[in-house]
This record gives C-alpha cells, sequence and structure tokens, in this order.
C-alpha cells in the first residue's frame, strides 16, 4: 500500500505528559513522525506540529488513538503563498526562517522558496517589508 | 594618471574598460592596482536597501480659482504644507493615520507606476488665493514636478542587527527573534557606493548617479555625515559614517527600483536603487575599488538593548558566508538589502558607460574632512526665556 505524508496540528491537554502517545503512534500504527514545531506552555497545554508518514489507514487509526486521550488533532489545512514575480529578494522573510523554507541564494542571492519545508510559522508574513505572503486556506495540505 | 576629462573621452569614443566593483575585486586577486588603474577606466558600483530619509518635492500647479494649501492629504497621507500654495514635500515615512502599512513610500510609488492619487487639501481662503478646499485626482502626468530628494542615502556601511533579549524586536533592520537567534546586515559590500570611495575622492557634490531607474546627482553630504567613526586598516569605516543627498526626476523613475516597504511594528520606508561610477584615476582609487568583502568590516550591535551596544566585529564575507560568531555562539545571518538588485543596477550603469550614455561628471566640490555628530541635548526650555 501507498505511504502517504500528512500535517496535522495537535493539542494536548495538561495532563496527557504521562502516556507515551508518540511511541504508540511508531509502534502500533507504524508511523513516522516529524516533528516540525512544538510549543508548551508548562502547565497549561501543549501544542505539536507533526508530519506524520505511512499507510493512510495506520495514520487515520493513529489520529483516532489520539483523540481518544483528548488530544486535539487537525489536518494543516493552510500554506504559505508568495507574490514571487513582485519580490525584491531583500532578504526579510529568510531572517525568520528557521524551518529553511526561504533561503538566499548563495550565488545570485534570490529568494528561493522550498514549500516542502514550510511549517507555517507565518513569521514571513509580517518580516516581509512588500507584504507579499499570504495564508492560503484550503481542505487539505499535501 | 588620468582626468575625467581623458576618461570620458574613452566613453564618448565607446573605448573605456568598465567593470563592476565586484568584478574588479576578483581581478585585484591576481593583479595590482597599479595594472588596474592602467586597464580599467571606470568601476561601478551600487546598493539597494530601504533608506527611511528620503521623499518628494512635488508641484500640482494651480486650481481655478486658486488655494493656498495649508493642509495638504495624498491619498489620506500627510504632505509637508509649509511651502508657497501648491508646492509640497512628501516624506517616504508619513503614514496615513487610519492605515498605518500606507504611507509616503507607497504614494511614491504609485505616482511613479502612474496611478492616480487623491489629492485633497484645505486653505484658509486669503485674497488672492480665495478657495478653501480642493479634493481632486492626480498623477505623473497631471502634475509640474516631481523630484525625489533625499536628505539621507546611501549609508557608507552599516550595522549587523541582533538582539540579545529574550522577546522579538520588530525593527527596520527586520525582525530579530530573541536570544541571538537571527544577525542582519544591510549593505552590498564589496559592491557598496561609499565602500568603494572611503575618503569621498571622487564622490562629492555633483556626482552623476544612477538613482530609482534614472539619471540624478549627489548634491550635499547626506544627513548624519560622520568621518570620524573608526576605520580599520584600510581606512574603511566599522559602522555606520558618510551618507549622501540625492536628487532625481522621479518623473523618470521606475518602480523596479523604488519599492515602498512596511516594517512590523515599525512603520513605513522606502527601496531605493543607487548606482554610483568611480573613475579610476590612478593607482590610489584602483587599490580603493579593489576592496573586497573580506576586507571589510562591520559592528555587529545589540538593537534589543538600549543604547545599542557593541557585541563584535564581522566582515562581510563572514556575513555572506550564512553564520557569525556573536559571543562564542553562532548567529544565522541574513541580508535585508536587496544584492541581486544591487548588482543589477551596477551591470546597468555598466553598459550606459560603455554605451556612452552616461559621462562622468567631476565634483564641483568635495565633502567635508573632518565631521562628526551632535546628539540632541535636552535643555530646561523655562531658562531660554523669550521667544518661546
Amino acid at each position: 500500500m501507498r505511504m502517504v505524508k500528512r500535517r496535522y496540528v495537535l493539542k494536548f491537554p495538561p495532563k496527557s505528559g504521562d502516556k507515551p502517545l508518540s511511541y504508540i503512534l511508531v509502534k502500533d500504527y507504524d508511523i513516522r513522525i516529524n516533528i516540525l514545531k512544538a510549543e508548551v506552555v508548562p502547565g497549561r497545554r501543549g501544542n505539536l506540529l507533526l508530519e506524520l508518514q505511512g499507510r493512510q489507514s495506520n495514520i487515520t487509526k493513529g489520529i483516532e488513538y489520539l483523540k481518544e486521550h483528548q488530544v486535539e488533532c487537525s489536518p494543516l489545512d493552510k500554506t504559505i503563498t508568495l507574490e514571487q514575480d513582485k519580490c525584491i529578494n531583500c532578504g526579510n522573510c529568510s531572517a525568520v526562517c528557521f524551518a529553511g523554507a526561504l533561503t538566499m541564494h548563495p550565488e545570485t542571492w534570490e529568494l528561493q522558496f522550498d514549500k516542502s519545508k514550510c511549517i507555517v510559522c507565518e513569521l514571513c508574513l509580517k518580516a516581509c517589508p512588500l507584504n507579499l505572503f499570504e495564508i492560503d486556506f484550503h481542505d487539505d495540505a499535501e | 594618471m588620468k582626468s575625467y576629462h581623458e576618461i570620458n573621452e574613452k566613453i564618448k569614443n565607446g573605448e573605456a574598460v568598465v567593470v563592476t566593483a565586484e568584478e574588479v575585486a576578483a581581478m585585484a586577486k591576481i593583479a595590482s592596482p597599479e595594472e588596474i588603474a592602467e586597464k580599467v577606466d571606470v568601476v561601478t558600483t551600487a546598493t539597494f536597501g530601504a533608506m527611511c530619509s528620503s521623499g518628494a518635492f512635488i508641484n500640482f500647479g494651480h486650481a481655478d480659482p486658486q488655494i493656498r494649501m495649508e493642509k495638504i492629504r495624498l491619498n489620506g497621507v500627510p504632505a509637508y504644507e509649509g511651502l508657497a500654495a501648491v508646492d509640497t514635500y512628501l516624506g517616504a515615512t508619513a503614514v496615513h493615520p487610519d492605515n498605518p502599512i500606507y504611507g509616503g513610500a507607497h504614494v511614491i510609488e504609485d505616482l511613479i507606476n502612474g496611478k492616480d492619487v487623491v489629492l485633497e487639501a484645505w486653505g484658509k481662503g486669503t485674497d488672492c488665493y480665495p478657495r478653501k478646499h480642493i479634493k481632486t485626482v492626480i498623477n505623473k502626468e497631471s502634475i509640474n514636478e516631481m523630484f525625489m530628494f533625499n536628505p539621507r542615502n546611501a549609508y557608507q556601511n552599516y550595522n549587523v542587527a541582533v538582539n540579545s533579549t529574550s522577546s522579538t524586536k520588530y525593527t527596520y533592520m527586520g525582525t530579530l527573534l530573541p536570544n541571538l537567534r537571527n544577525a542582519t546586515y544591510s549593505t552590498s559590500g564589496e559592491l557598496s557606493p561609499l565602500l568603494n570611495d572611503p575618503e569621498f575622492r571622487t564622490i562629492g557634490i555633483g556626482t552623476r548617479i544612477f538613482i530609482g531607474g534614472t539619471t540624478g546627482y549627489v548634491v550635499w553630504p547626506g544627513t548624519q555625515f560622520n568621518t570620524s567613526k573608526p576605520k580599520n586598516e584600510l581606512g574603511i569605516p566599522v559602522s555606520n559614517a558618510g551618507t549622501l543627498a540625492v536628487i532625481g526626476n522621479m518623473k523618470e523613475m521606475s518602480s523596479e527600483f523604488i519599492r515602498a516597504a512596511y516594517y512590523e511594528k515599525y512603520g513605513v520606508s522606502m527601496f531605493i536603487g543607487i548606482g554610483i561610477p568611480i573613475p579610476i584615476l590612478d593607482a590610489d582609487m584602483a587599490r580603493r575599488v579593489s576592496v573586497n568583502n573580506s576586507q571589510i568590516e562591520t559592528s555587529v550591535l545589540d538593537y534589543g538593548t538600549v543604547g545599542t551596544p557593541k557585541l563584535g566585529q564581522v566582515t562581510y564575507e563572514q556575513l555572506r558566508s550564512g553564520t557569525i560568531k556573536v559571543n562564542g555562539t553562532k548567529v544565522r545571518t541574513a541580508p535585508v538589502a536587496s544584492l541581486s538588485k544591487a548588482r543589477k543596477i551596477a551591470e546597468i550603469l555598466k553598459k550606459q558607460i560603455e554605451n556612452g550614455e552616461f559621462l562622468l561628471q567631476q565634483p564641483v566640490q568635495l565633502f567635508p574632512e573632518n565631521t562628526s555628530l551632535n546628539s540632541l541635548k535636552e535643555t530646561d526650555t523655562n531658562s531660554k526665556g523669550g521667544a518661546l
């Protein structure tokens, strides 16, 4: 069966820290996990942006398992778009892009946007002095 | 030794040898300054960065009946009202009071692009200018003059910005992430105009330049012109030092080289493209233009801390490598000025000179040699009496 990649935003309640949830996803559901972004507010909640790779049926079951344990799971349903033809290649967006999606070519010094590395942290939206980035909302972000 | 006249004769005859400052920096690795002075006539330099101290003089023409404009708005952005009846100065950083992401720079870009702009003005009404209000549409064809006059452009070197605090800082040097997680820099390094003529031997009042897509002039040392900043062993300042006041016909400019900008939680600014040709009069000038990024240094300042303390000194070669070391830790670097645009300008200027379309202008007066800056002192205004 075909392997697929899906991105999910997971919101953990305060008391979920005692369960080895990611271990179970790997062990029981054969899902490869790539943590793209993590935020923890101690005592309150934690947010994770995960890229899950595996069979679609296993990912569906894994997500169901997480939901049973009070973890909110929502598919990442947005991507970042850039009006590249208006870009002046100043580099301001690359200064804040820690995912490595926005980089300056080391010879031409033109902006390169590798969407596959984008974790939709949205820092580039405010960093661009020409306001060339937008959030594109859709149902199923590949 | 070559004179401006000799170089211009070569340009007119299509015989001038012109290279960019990046090309001459590469040549200098295998050629001496004497050999370069022999071979090369002109070196083109360029920069494309946000330059806040910029703006435009505009004359709207008189309406019938006439109005003495004492309050002026262009697309809602305030323009200066203290210049005769229908003249104004529109500052790049002025902002629309209800829409602070739109400002003078955006109006300037709209005018350059030939777009219609709403002019609204008010006057008290006088015997010779009876009208009290006007609201109309202007564009670059309808108005008389519009020329850009920028009091401070093309900074000679600029600081690297970092932020050592635990919160994000939003600055004109871009978004500075906390705990030294990024560093931004804003100079085209070995291609930058005033780094290639650090003692202003050829760039002075009257120098003909490329500005915003057309031909313009250096008209004065820029505001905050400072020759007293520390220099390295090559005589190049290691922080922001000299500046230029420049002028150019905005009707001939292109938004390819003039772009409005808005910086989050800072305000509006304007990207300006400037190119300056440097005549290679002698071996000394050849040596000046031969500097490369490993020989140009700048200061790393902490923009998160009041007083912006200096945390280190780095070369442009290190900045371009992608990481620098600050306080012993590796910090990722990013530019906030466009090197690709600067290169394009240097190439355009090179072609114009090669084709005999752009002659060099010897400065009619050189800049002052020993300048430093005053800071603004806060004095007890009551003790000054009378006039206040």
